[in-house]
């Protein structure tokens, strides 16, 4: 495991009354997969899109590669190009063609040239395995598909480190695989990721650490063989009984 | 109607230039949508901005222009802005005139097409904005390549009734002493009486066969254009 990549220090986050987050203290390291589970509600969604700062937080830091999330403006886009983010419900841009999708931050946001970000744009399509619907539009895609281009799109950024926020929660079962395939891929070939899922079957076989969250608060982290067979804390071992059962 | 009414109501056309008057408005409509458009679309991107000021500035045009009737709007372009500041837009006196209502026009309709495009912009999903400045495309580039795009699609019906409501108020140029078809008509009916019912009924026809293909036009192309989610 490589030195820390993301490092998150005492973070507080309120929305309204609600404390979404509270004293997070979590680090990911290069080449580290981190899997973050619990209820829904329990920060744990709020958590993945504070590192990219879709999410601002109250108190606290957050620094990525060493360097502390800037305030909105031209250093935060450059601090988000390097982070990859795959959203829930994947938020290809509509009205682009699939390639456009996989090429758009390439050109507009690192100034790559046009042919250099179609060609590899095309590479990493073939190896998401969608490399045949370049032509298309999103919604012409299914939504396993569409996530898989998702990840091309992150991936084209040449990203430190992947956010996943619930990657495969708005997919339909069959098409689950597909997108943990790549995933387990990635993982495989050591980017560091963060990812944020209901899928156990991952957690056990690509995480590296699994962290249990619940009411706004890492209750738990552990690697995921000793998480999932001897968790500690009640919470987690009530939360695991719940989904372990059927 | 008998061949007597037909033959004067025909000779209403030798006397007066209906197809000129017509064209002014056509004219009118034409510039001031496009001036509207442009600026519009600029007090929209203010409106949606991270910058309170702009914002605010956006917001304080758009609830004053819209709010203030059309007809002073054009009367202040041409006794305000000439009679008054001086701004002279044209050496030709009537070019001048059909100058000043073209901005107030577009000042005016500006306004509307800024709200047609802020309710373009909420079709847009936020996630679509967060995807934007996920792969680190700043406000600017993510509005221009992903909001905008997107907005400008989704709002073509309402911005195609502010071009309807555009093509029948460049009627009101005529308080800017424009000489357009609704002018004309006044003219017609004072001096020709005897067929006034006929006049009237033929500039209504005339603004209904400009104005209905804008309407069909824009249905069909904000159903083409509509981007598939």
């Amino acid at each position: 495991m490589g030195e820390p990549l993301v490092v998150l220090r005492d973070v507080d986050k309120h929305f309204g009354p609600l404390h979404v987050l509270q004293h997070i203290d979590l680090t990911v390291h290069r080449g580290e997969v981190v899997v973050i589970i619990g209820p829904s509600g329990s920060g744990k969604s709020t958590l993945c899109r504070t590192i990219n700062r879709l999410e601002t937080i109250d108190s606290g830091t957050i620094t990525v590669d060493g360097k502390e999330l800037p305030e909105e403006g031209r250093e935060l886009a450059r601090l988000r190009a390097d982070v990859g983010m795959v959203f829930q419900s994947f938020n290809l841009f509509a009205h682009r063609t699939v390639l456009d999708n996989v090429t758009l931050g390439p050109i507009k946001a690192k100034g790559v040239k046009s042919s250099v970000a179609k060609a590899r744009a095309r590479e990493l399509l073939d190896r998401v395995g969608v490399g045949d619907q370049a032509a298309k539009l999103p919604a012409q895609l299914s939504g396993g598909q569409q996530q898989r281009v998702a990840i091309a799109r992150a991936l084209a950024m040449d990203p430190k480190v992947m956010l996943f926020d619930e990657p495969t929660s708005a997919l339909d079962p069959e098409m689950i695989n597909e997108v943990l395939d790549v995933m387990v891929g990635l993982a495989r070939e050591g980017m560091t990721m963060l990812v944020v899922t209901h899928e156990m079957g991952f957690a056990r076989s690509a995480a590296h650490r699994v962290v249990f969250m619940d009411g706004g608060q890492i209750v738990e982290e552990a690697d995921p063989d000793t998480f999932f067979t001897a968790p500690t804390s009640n919470r987690a071992r009530d939360f695991l009984s719940k989904i372990l059962t059927h | 109607m008998d061949d007597g009414y037909l033959s004067q109501y025909l000779s209403l056309f030798d006397e007066f230039d209906v197809a000129a008057a017509f064209w002014v408005n056509i004219q009118l409509t034409f510039f001031a949508g496009v001036l509207a458009l442009v600026g519009g679309t600029i007090l929209a991107i203010m409106r949606i901005s991270p910058v309170p000021s702009l914002r605010w500035a956006g917001s304080t045009y758009v609830t004053l222009l819209r709010n203030t009737p059309l007809t002073i709007i054009i009367v202040f372009c041409v006794l305000g802005l000439w009679g008054q500041l001086g701004i002279t837009l044209s050496t030709n006196f009537q070019t001048n005139f059909f100058r000043l209502a073209v901005v107030g026009l577009a000042a005016y309709h500006a306004a509307f097409v800024c709200e047609a495009l802020r309710s373009g912009v909420n079709t847009v999903p936020v996630g679509q904005a967060e995807a934007a400045r996920a792969i680190g495309l700043g406000f600017w580039p993510a509005a221009r390549l992903v909001i905008l795009p997107q907005a400008f699609r989704g709002s073509i019906a309402p911005l195609g009734n502010v071009l309807i409501a555009l093509t029948k108020n460049s009627t009101v140029a005529a308080a800017g002493s424009v000489a357009e078809a609704s002018g004309l008509m006044r003219t017609m009916i004072e001096f020709r009486p005897d067929v006034s019912l006929a006049i009237f009924l033929t500039f209504a026809a005339g603004f209904t066969v400009i104005v209905v293909p804008i309407g069909l036009a824009t249905t069909a192309l904000s159903r083409r254009l509509a981007v598939a989610r």
